[in-house]
């Protein structure tokens, strides 16, 4: 039997093992098994390609390589850190597909029109992913800090648009030739810039969009990529992990109450007159023995935790101050906003790494209408998502956003460090309403405090 | 050129069938799921080996693509088991 025959056959039950993989991932019983299955799926591939592999040394060598790398940092990484190790991940998925068209650039000598524009095409996108997820890495990690508006974010937004333009005369024979044997040196440099500038002006609140648009963007290179090798299962793979990217990002940007391209082009800043509520009022501060006394006598609870809790590292101590009350009588409920943190499910994973029970995290359409019968709702370094403007305010840059309606249960604590606004940069009504108590400093230490006084 | 066509209505449904199979996914697995994906397109990985290497330029770039390629799908695998693993219900 021809082995092409055989390879392409592996290569449908592969493509099964990918799918059915993929729909148990999305299912919490069956997730760990779905994984499984397209990591056999991606095993059974890769060995069956290799059979006519002209030079396997060197290629295993490669694979060994990377096999060390990329299980030596997944098993080290600390759970906080996943987002940036997701996006990192994901680059190296962008730069392998960059490298693979480029090489298919490389061995053609007249290649056809079409042929032309898909490995354009595919550099592109897996270029644009790579240098893309690396600054999405360094932005999670806080080792890049440039402002929206400085010189070098407007230079890299605007290389950005000009790789476009690049990317569309590429298609035109005269420029082409104009830059003569410089074309492709420039076009693949041009290309490495834009991804910087693409999520470079990206604020660190709409992350969760960039990192699931950027993990679109490396299944839709990889299914170009294999349009261009003409490989089936590369094809329906990459294609998979597109569509999850973009039902992701989808997810992200109604729970923001905004458009994708609002926040890949506009941003907060700009695409609303900020007017906010001007009038603040009085805040009340409470200490943590008085935090204490009324979490003691509620009967329900409900901790509505953002990316302060992450920063904080005060997971773990939520967890227990959770299990406190539960031991003292108390319905204790978790309200998990989509867009909290900065990756989607971020404080799902977090609590979870705390041995929070998942079935007591539960969605904002399913805490709100029972809001008012919660005695007390603790809101952990969460801002936004639980800003009330977004409900009441019309001229609101956030109004019209999906938010946990706290201000609607009996008593609000609020976990904040200072009075300073949240990532939208408006102005947080809910501070100053009566029912709202404010409990100032570091979020781990305020809990540490409250879980030492019921120990007592 | 029929083959680009044939290949194109495989990309298509591909696209379509992955998004009626996830447009459903619990908010809790968004992480498991985003991450499990991301290691999904490490299947360039099987693009880097069917590269031509007749030349240097050639066997490098495979090779960069082959070791990239894999990091990605070591490292997704594995981080998406252990996040996995993590959830539990009481």
């Amino acid at each position: 039997m021809d082995i092409s025959i055989l390879q392409n056959i592996v290569y449908i039950i592969s493509s099964i093992l990918f799918i059915s993989g993929i729909k148990m991932l999305g299912k919490e019983d069956t997730a760990v098994k779905g994984n499984f299955l397209s990591a056999l799926a991606m095993l059974v591939a890769v060995l069956v390609t290799f059979i006519n592999v002209t030079n396997p040394l060197i290629l295993i060598v490669g694979i060994g390589l990377g096999a060390l790398v990329g299980s030596l940092i997944a098993l080290k990484v600390k759970m906080t850190s996943i987002p940036e190790m997701v996006a990192l991940f994901n680059g190296f998925g962008g730069l392998a597909t960059f490298l693979i068209a480029w090489s298919e650039y490389a061995s053609g000598v007249n290649i056809p029109i079409f042929q032309y524009a898909l490995i354009l095409i595919t550099i592109y996108i897996g270029g644009v992913t790579f240098s893309g997820s690396l600054v999405a890495y360094g932005k999670l990690a806080e080792k890049i800090n440039i402002a929206k508006t400085s010189f070098v974010t407007k230079l890299f937004t605007t290389i950005f648009y000009i790789s476009l333009i690049f990317l569309f005369a590429s298609f035109v024979p005269a420029f082409v030739n104009l830059l003569g044997a410089n074309f492709f040196s420039v076009f693949l440099v041009l290309i490495l810039l834009a991804g910087i500038g693409f999520v470079l002006p990206i604020g660190g609140g709409d992350m969760p969009v960039v990192i699931s648009l950027l993990n679109s963007f490396s299944g839709i290179a990889a299914a170009l990529a294999g349009l261009l090798l003409l490989n089936n299962v590369l094809i329906v793979a990459g294609s998979l992990v597109g569509a999850s990217g973009l039902i992701l990002t989808i997810i992200m940007a109604k729970a923001m109450n905004r458009s994708i391209s609002n926040i890949l082009f506009v941003g907060y800043a700009s695409s609303s007159t900020t007017k906010g509520s001007e009038e603040q009022g009085e805040v009340n501060p409470i200490n943590v023995a008085d935090a204490f006394l009324i979490l003691e006598n509620a009967s329900s609870v409900l901790i509505v935790p953002g990316y302060g809790m992450a920063v904080a590292q005060a997971q773990h101590v939520v967890r227990e101050l959770g299990e406190l009350l539960e031991e003292n009588g108390t319905e204790v409920k978790y309200g998990i906003h989509p867009v909290a943190g900065r990756m989607p499910g971020h404080m799902n994973v977090l609590l979870a790494e705390a041995n929070v029970s998942y079935d007591v995290l539960a969605e904002p359409e399913d805490v709100n209408p029972t809001m008012d019968s919660v005695d007390v709702a603790v809101v952990i370094g969460a801002n936004d998502v639980v800003n009330p403007s977004a409900t009441e305010e019309p001229g609101s840059p956030i109004y019209g956003m999906p938010i946990i309606e706290v201000h609607n249960a009996k008593t609000v604590f609020v976990l904040k460090r200072s009075m300073s606004s949240g990532f939208a940069g408006v102005q947080n009504p809910l501070f100053f309403k009566q029912n709202t108590r404010m409990l100032f400093g570091d979020a781990k230490e305020s809990i540490g405090g409250v879980v030492a006084e019921f120990k007592d | 050129m029929e083959t680009y066509i044939l290949l194109g209505f495989v990309l298509i449904l591909s696209i379509y069938l992955g998004l009626e199979l996830i447009s459903k996914v619990p908010s809790t697995l968004h992480t498991p799921l985003m991450s499990g994906a991301n290691a999904i397109s490490g299947i360039a990985l099987v693009g880097a080996l069917l590269l031509s290497v007749d030349n240097q330029l050639q066997t490098v770039l495979a090779f960069l693509a082959v070791t990239f390629a894999s990091i990605n799908v070591f490292g997704g695998y594995l981080v998406t088991n252990r996040m996995l693993k993590m959830f539990k219900k009481k």
